[in-house]
Formats: C-alpha cells, sequence, structure tokens
C-alpha cells in the first residue's frame, strides 16, 4: 500500500501540491484524476521518487521512502509517451530491469515471453519500438514496468496519447490486467468517464488540493462540492441549485413544490432520454428520465410539463468524505 | 551534414516552369565546375609520378605525422567535446550563454590568428613559461584549438532532444547512473559523436594556418602534410605536391562517405520498416 | 553533485587553457602599451590595402555563394533528379578539404600551362584567383542551412499561394524567400566569417605581393615573418574583433534548433 502524507510541491512561485494526503489500500486500482495543472502528475511523480517534495512525506509498503531515490523504491512507472528505448529491441526493452540486476540470462528471457505473451505482444520481440504502434508501444511499456515486479505501479496519463478507440480497448484491458495480476496501481487522468469506468477508488484533486476520495459511486452520488458535481458526470442548474439531471423528476400534473417548465428538446440517448426544458423566467435545465417514463408522460416538443426536485442521495459535507481509506 | 537525397516533389500548381528548371540547373552546375570541379581535375590530372612522388621518405613522414596527431585530436575532442556539449546542455550556471557563443570562436577566428594566440601563451616568449614551439605538443595544441567546436556542435542537438523519460524511465527500473549513461544516453549519442569526430578529423588533416606558426615545420618532426605541399609549390614541385594533395582529397572524401553513412545510421531505429 | 561541478570546472579549464587565455593575451599584448602604437600598425598604406581587398574579394564571394546558395537548397530539396548524391558530396567538399590543397588546385587551372592559362586578362598571384579561392573554400554554408529549413516549411505555403493565382516567380518571391530569410542571413554571416578569415589557399594563390595582394591574414603573417610583432598582434586584433562580432551575431541569428 502508499501513502503519501502532508506533500507539498512548489515550482518557484506556483504550488503544484498543497498539503495532499493520499492513502492507497494494497491491490486497488485508483485513479489520480483532476484537470491540467491541478497537480495529479507531480503527485504521482513524488511517488516514484522523480520529484522531490518540498514538504511531507512517502511510504511504500508500511516503509518510508520519502529519502529513497526512484531505483530503491520498487516502483514501476510507465510514461504518457512510453518512453520507449528506441535503441533497444522490444525484448530488451522489457528485459531492461532485469539486465541491469544481472540475472542469468536464461531466466530473463523466460521471464520476457512470459510477460509478452501477458500483454498480447508474444513474436513482435525483435522488433524496435518505432516499428509498434501506440497501443502496442504502451503495452511493451507495461510489460517493460511488470518485469521487475513492483510493488506499486505508477501510470501517468497511460492512455493520454492514442485515439479513442485504442483508448476504449486499454482502458479495459488495463482493467482485466489489474484483475489478473492484482499490483497496487495508480493511474493519473484527466478523463473522468476512464476514472470512472475501471478505478476501484478515485482521488479527485484540483489546483494542488484534494476535493474528494471515494469510489466512483460516492463522487457520482454524494459529490463534497460543486466543483466534484461538475467534474464528475452530468449536472445542470435547477433554481439556483446544482444538481444531478436526473434528480429532476417530471410528471404531468402540478404538484407542491413543482415549477411549470416548457419542453424544449428531447434527445433520445439508447435508455435514457435528455429533456432540454425552459421555466416561465427564461432559466433552462436539463432533465434526465427513462424511456419508460418519457412514453407515460407522452413527451413531446412544446408540452408543459411540471418540474421537481427529488435528490437521490444527499450532499455530504466535505469533513466526511476526506477520511483515510483503511 | 544536412543535405540529404530525399527531395519533396512540389505538385503541379506550384512546379517551376521548364526554363527556370534548366536555367537554374545549369547554373548549379556551371558554378560548380568553375569554383570546384575544374580546379580538382587540373589536380588529379597534374599527379603525375603519383607512386615516387607520395613514397619520398618526407612525404611519408608528414603524412603519418598528420594521420596520427590528427587521429589523437579526434579522440581527444570525442571525450572532451561530449562533456563539454553534456555541461551547455544538462547544467546551469552564470555565463553560459557566453560559453555556449564562445564554443564558435574557432570557426570565426582565422587560423593564423589562432596560431598567434597560441604562440603568445605557449611560444618561446610566451606568457605560460611553456614552450611549445618547434614541438609536436605544439601542433597538437593548434589543432586541439581549430577542432573544438565539432563534437560538441554535432552532440549538442541531440542531446538537447533526447527524452529524459528514458532516463527516468531507467532509474525507475532500477538502473544507477553510470548505468543509465552507459546503455541510454551513450548508444543515443554515439553516431552523433563520431560525426563529430569524422569533421574533426577531417580538419585536423589539412590544417595549414593554426600550425605553421607553432610547429616551425621541421621535416620528420613537426612538419605537416599541409605544410609540406606548401613547400613542394614553394620548390616549383608541381607534380610532387599535387600527388600529396591528391592522398588529402581522398581522405576528404573518404570522411564526407563516413559522416553521410553514420548519419544513416543514427536514424535507423527512427525510421518504421 | 561533486561530479557535476567537476565536470563543469574541468570544461571550463579546457576552454580557458585551448581557448579564452590565448586569444585574451593576444588582446592584452596589443594594447600593453596603449591604443596608439596598435592604431598605428593597423593604420599603414599597406595595412589599409590589405583591409579593403579582404573587404572586396568578401564584397564579392559571399552575394554570389548566396545566390548559388539558395538555388542549390531549392534543387536538393524541391527537384528529383540523378547524382544529388554526388551534388552534396561536391558541396560539403570544402568543409573537409585542406585550404592548401584548394590553392593548390586553382594554380594549376591558371597557372601559364594550366587549362586556363591563357586568359586575356590576369588571374593567378591577382584578385581573381583570391576571389575564387575564396568562393571555394565558403561555398556550403548558405547551402547547407537553408536546406533544412526548406525541407520543414514544406509546399504549404507555396501551394496556398499557387490557389490564390501566384505565379512561380511570384511565390518564391513573396513566400519561399521571406520563409527562408533568417536562414539566409546565418548562412551569409557564416560565408563572411569564412570568407574574411581565408588563409591558407589565398596564400597559395596570390603570391603574397604586399601592397597588392595581401588580405588581412596573410598580413598578419607576413608581419609576423618580419619581426614587425606589434603589426601581427594589431591586426590579429583587428581579425579577431571581427570574429568576436561574429560570435555575436551568430548568436542572434541562431536557428532555434541549435541554441541551449
Amino acid at each position: 500500500m502508499i501513502s503519501a502524507r502532508n506533500v507539498t510541491k512548489r515550482f518557484g512561485e506556483f504550488v503544484a501540491l498543497d498539503d495532499v494526503s493520499v492513502n492507497v489500500p494494497s491491490g486497488a486500482l485508483m485513479a489520480l484524476l483532476g484537470p491540467s495543472g491541478s497537480g495529479k502528475s507531480t503527485l504521482l511523480r513524488v511517488i516514484a521518487g522523480l520529484e522531490k517534495p518540498d514538504a511531507g512525506d512517502v511510504f511504500i509498503s508500511g516503509r518510508e521512502a520519502t529519502q529513497l531515490r526512484p531505483q530503491q523504491r520498487g516502483v514501476g512507472f510507465v510514461f504518457q509517451h512510453y518512453a520507449p528505448f528506441k535503441h533497444m529491441t522490444v525484448a530488451d526493452n522489457v528485459a531492461f530491469g532485469l539486465t541491469v540486476r544481472r540475472r542469468p540470462k536464461q531466466e530473463i528471457r523466460d521471464r520476457v515471453h512470459e510477460l509478452l505473451e501477458l500483454v498480447q505482444l508474444e513474436g513482435l520481440g525483435k522488433r524496435y519500438p518505432a516499428q509498434l504502434s501506440g497501443g502496442q508501444r504502451q503495452r511493451m511499456a507495461l510489460a517493460r514496468a511488470l518485469a521487475v515486479e513492483p510493488e506499486v505501479l505508477l501510470l501517468d496519463e497511460p492512455f493520454g496519447a492514442l485515439d479513442a478507440r485504442v483508448r476504449q480497448e486499454l482502458r479495459e484491458w488495463l482493467r482485466r490486467l489489474h484483475d489478473e495480476v492484482h499490483v497496487t496501481t495508480v493511474f493519473v487522468t484527466h478523463d473522468q468517464e476512464e476514472a470512472m469506468q475501471i478505478a476501484d477508488h478515485i482521488v479527485l484533486v484540483n489546483h494542488g488540493r484534494v476535493e474528494q476520495i471515494g469510489t466512483p459511486q460516492d463522487l457520482y452520488e454524494r459529490p463534497a462540492n460543486e466543483f466534484v458535481l461538475t467534474f464528475v458526470g452530468e449536472a445542470t442548474k435547477f433554481r439556483g441549485d446544482l444538481v444531478r439531471p436526473h434528480d429532476v423528476v417530471l410528471g404531468a400534473l402540478p404538484e407542491d413544490g413543482a415549477e411549470e417548465a416548457l419542453v424544449e428538446r428531447i434527445a433520445y440517448l439508447g435508455f435514457e432520454v435528455r429533456v432540454q426544458l425552459v421555466l416561465g423566467d427564461g432559466e433552462r435545465f436539463d432533465a434526465q428520465i427513462t424511456h419508460d417514463e418519457a412514453e407515460r408522460l407522452e413527451l413531446a416538443r412544446g408540452q408543459i410539463i411540471y418540474a421537481r426536485l427529488v435528490r437521490r442521495a444527499d450532499v455530504a459535507t466535505r469533513d466526511e468524505l476526506v477520511r483515510p481509506l483503511a | 551534414m544536412a543535405v540529404d537525397a530525399a527531395a519533396v516533389r512540389a505538385p503541379a500548381a506550384v512546379r517551376t516552369p521548364r526554363f527556370a528548371e534548366v536555367a537554374g540547373g545549369g547554373f548549379i552546375v556551371g558554378y560548380l565546375s568553375l569554383v570546384v570541379l575544374l580546379p580538382l581535375a587540373a589536380l588529379a590530372a597534374e599527379a603525375g609520378n603519383f607512386e615516387h612522388a607520395v613514397t619520398n621518405r618526407e612525404a611519408v613522414s608528414a603524412l603519418k605525422l598528420t594521420l596520427g596527431l590528427a587521429l589523437a585530436v579526434a579522440l581527444v575532442n570525442a571525450v572532451v567535446g561530449t562533456a563539454t556539449a553534456w555541461v551547455l546542455v544538462r547544467d546551469d550556471f552564470r555565463g553560459k550563454r557566453i560559453v555556449n557563443a564562445v564554443i564558435d570562436l574557432p570557426f570565426a577566428l582565422p587560423t593564423i590568428v589562432a596560431g598567434l594566440t597560441l604562440l603568445a601563451l605557449y611560444g618561446p616568449r610566451g606568457s605560460s613559461g611553456i614552450n611549445l614551439a618547434y614541438t609536436r605538443a605544439g601542433v597538437l595544441v593548434a589543432l586541439l584549438f581549430v577542432t573544438l567546436p565539432f563534437v560538441v556542435r554535432t552532440v549538442q542537438p541531440v542531446l538537447l532532444e533526447l527524452d529524459t523519460e528514458m532516463e527516468e524511465a531507467a532509474a525507475s527500473l532500477g538502473a544507477r547512473s553510470t548505468s543509465i549513461f552507459r546503455r541510454i544516453v551513450f548508444p543515443n549519442l554515439l553516431p552523433a559523436i563520431l560525426s563529430g569526430v569524422a569533421l574533426a578529423f577531417a580538419r585536423a588533416v589539412g590544417e595549414f594556418g593554426a600550425v605553421v606558426l607553432i610547429s616551425g615545420n621541421l621535416p620528420f618532426k613537426t612538419e605537416m602534410a599541409s605544410v609540406y605541399i606548401y613547400g613542394r609549390i614553394q620548390s616549383n614541385d608541381a607534380s610532387g605536391a599535387a600527388a600529396l594533395s591528391l592522398v588529402l582529397l581522398l581522405i576528404s572524401f573518404a570522411t564526407l562517405l563516413l559522416v553521410g553513412a553514420l548519419r544513416r545510421w543514427a536514424t535507423r531505429h527512427d525510421r518504421q520498416d | 553533485m561533486i561530479a557535476r561541478i567537476s565536470l563543469r570546472v574541468g570544461v571550463l579549464v579546457y576552454l580557458a587553457a585551448i581557448l579564452l587565455v590565448p586569444v585574451g593575451l593576444v588582446f592584452w599584448r596589443t594594447f600593453e602599451h596603449g591604443v596608439g602604437p596598435a592604431w598605428d600598425a593597423v593604420t599603414t598604406p599597406d595595412a589599409k590595402h590589405a583591409f579593403w581587398l579582404t573587404l572586396k574579394i568578401a564584397a564579392i564571394a559571399v552575394p554570389l555563394n548566396t545566390v548559388f546558395g539558395v538555388l542549390c537548397a531549392l534543387a536538393i530539396v524541391r527537384h528529383r533528379f540523378p547524382g544529388k548524391g554526388v551534388l552534396n558530396a561536391v558541396v560539403d567538399l570544402p568543409l573537409a578539404l585542406s585550404p592548401v590543397v584548394v590553392g593548390l588546385s586553382i594554380v594549376l587551372l591558371y597557372s601559364r600551362d594550366g587549362w586556363l592559362g591563357s586568359l586575356p586578362f590576369q588571374v593567378l598571384f591577382a584578385t581573381p584567383a583570391m576571389v575564387l579561392a575564396t568562393i571555394f573554400v565558403s561555398l556550403p554554408f548558405v547551402v547547407r542551412e537553408v536546406v533544412p529549413v526548406l525541407r520543414e516549411i514544406g509546399t504549404d505555403q507555396e501551394e496556398a499561394a499557387a490557389t490564390l493565382g501566384a505565379g512561380a516567380f511570384s511565390t518564391f518571391r513573396r513566400v519561399t524567400l521571406p520563409a527562408i530569410r533568417w536562414a539566409v542571413a546565418y548562412g551569409v554571416i557564416l560565408t563572411t566569417a569564412r570568407a574574411i578569415g581565408e588563409y591558407g589557399a589565398v596564400r597559395v594563390v596570390s603570391g603574397n605581393i604586399e601592397g597588392k595582394t595581401q588580405t588581412m591574414t596573410l598580413l598578419v603573417q607576413d608581419s609576423y615573418d618580419n619581426y614587425d610583432i606589434t603589426g601581427a598582434y594589431a591586426a590579429s586584433v583587428l581579425l579577431a574583433m571581427i570574429a568576436i562580432a561574429t560570435l555575436l551575431l551568430m548568436t542572434m541569428f541562431r536557428p532555434r534548433e541549435e541554441s541551449t
């Protein structure tokens, strides 16, 4: 397990991390999520030892790692642009960590073969990185990091440089790999969909501070503040409140607390229906309802409907959520 | 060398009119012929009695000295030039920009002036107290002066482009600093170092102005090939001078081919097959 | 940390010993007894003549090599033709060739029994031969600077100009030339520095006649041979100042990829 405590890091005037504390449970797949410049990559690099924090400690598997160089931390690191050793073959790349540890040649050969199979690059060992596609290079980088059996696997925006379809495939592939190999894994991403889709836990950071830590469900249903609400999942403004579109309930009859609204546009998104509505005073908002509900209401453009807020979950207070995980 | 064989064929809309192509091509060929090719052809034609001119003792001695010193200088530059490029790219200190500019001084300074400045420090009345006049060491220092920029300037851009992430990756995989330099940085720098070495070698082989003052031009001791050739010219031995010149010309050509091959070798991993 | 500092110090000491101290020393010795003697030395008639001759030769060689350089770069980058490898080698040859060999080849061509020995005007031991030698040695620089820039900018802008109605020469003048002007400028700086500083080739072809065919570099050597140390140093300082000015210009105009 990994623990970063009260980590602060400045680059000149710019504060990249401001007293950040994060615990990563053993064997978990955790996402460090946040917009550009939020400090997530910096935090990852601090954990890896590629940056020295101005304040704070890092613990890896219970040992204090703050003073250790990257070579000594037992972390595997995967870069956004793969950082392949372009003058070496794929096999030599994957073997590198073992070569440097002077393992016997046969052992290295076997392990490389095993890993290339694991990442589905068998037969490509003799090629050079320049001859691989982006997705293949990233899988090579993963195999290389896994070769030395790290206690911790750190990935810095691993799929950022790939196109959409490959990104989707590799995302799912990473999840399955993690289920198989069970190494404590932390990955950095700015894509909330990616984090929501594959992570066990998410740390949402912004401007060098932690906004919320929790499961994807926690962040979606119990956002700690407005930033979390708007960054993760959909949000819409209804009568001054920022809420999830599916918290807005539509009905055919006026009821207590319901507002009269005009249906402006209806979008059929598979199972769900997104409705764009406008209130009497011109305020616009969205509601999200199921196909069945839309049919029951006989929803049509120009229809007058009654909208009410029914929160599925409450917005928790900040303190409750920034608690260390067991 | 920046020039290479690949061309971008312009599409029809931008193609130059035929007569301009022919005129331009004609000008280029004519210019090069007049300036470079005809004189060199005249040189080749004059190198009669080649064997005798090249195998006489003084010529052989001059050639051996030249090649030996040029090689020594090239190797020194391989080490010092790489170190200098490293310091200029990876280190930071006040005045670094000035040092970076100063590296090109041997390119900008006339060779005879370089020779004079070295005499001021290392000559008979030199301020350093060390007298290198009439010695091979003196010639060596003169050659080090004029070849200083070559390896530095070929290695610098490669070092600048080198992805530090590769070194970080190697560190995260457990490699120590020396290991990282040996396995990651050096292999990627090697082609550039060799290119610079080849250029420095070619320059040193042909150097005249910087060595002519400090060496004293003692035959069999400190006489460089270029000075020997000059002596032959002064003695009206045109064919003798031409013969050894032809040898130097061939060495120059061979060096250029080597540098071209090195460039192709350097970029072999960037090409997708 | 220690490794970094000792590497830095080692490199700086080497540069000082080989480069900076010798050059600095010449400046010191030149002005040791004041500016007067040095000024007198560079304002003798021979010195003045050498100065103007050097400039005159450069004024002919540099523009010619610039025009050649741009055309040659265009040919190499934008056209396909057989023998391009040979062209590249020939253009780069002056960088690797000994100046004495250059001078000799010109002497052989224009001497009385040479192929071009019977021209109606004097070439050898006169300005024309010195110009030819200077052109030879300073040939490659504009080409080498322009080629990578031409290759990098590609044909997009020129195609755009064509779709907007510009003919070939108009496109060249308004689009291509402006795009390469800094590369050309840098190449011109290098060419000029080389032209002014040439020694060996010019010495061979000029006959080194004072007041007639002596450039500044030849003046330095001649003064030294005649034990006129002050004269030699003074001329050297002048050339060194030109070299430093060249370095400044180089730093200002250096193409982005090369700067630290």
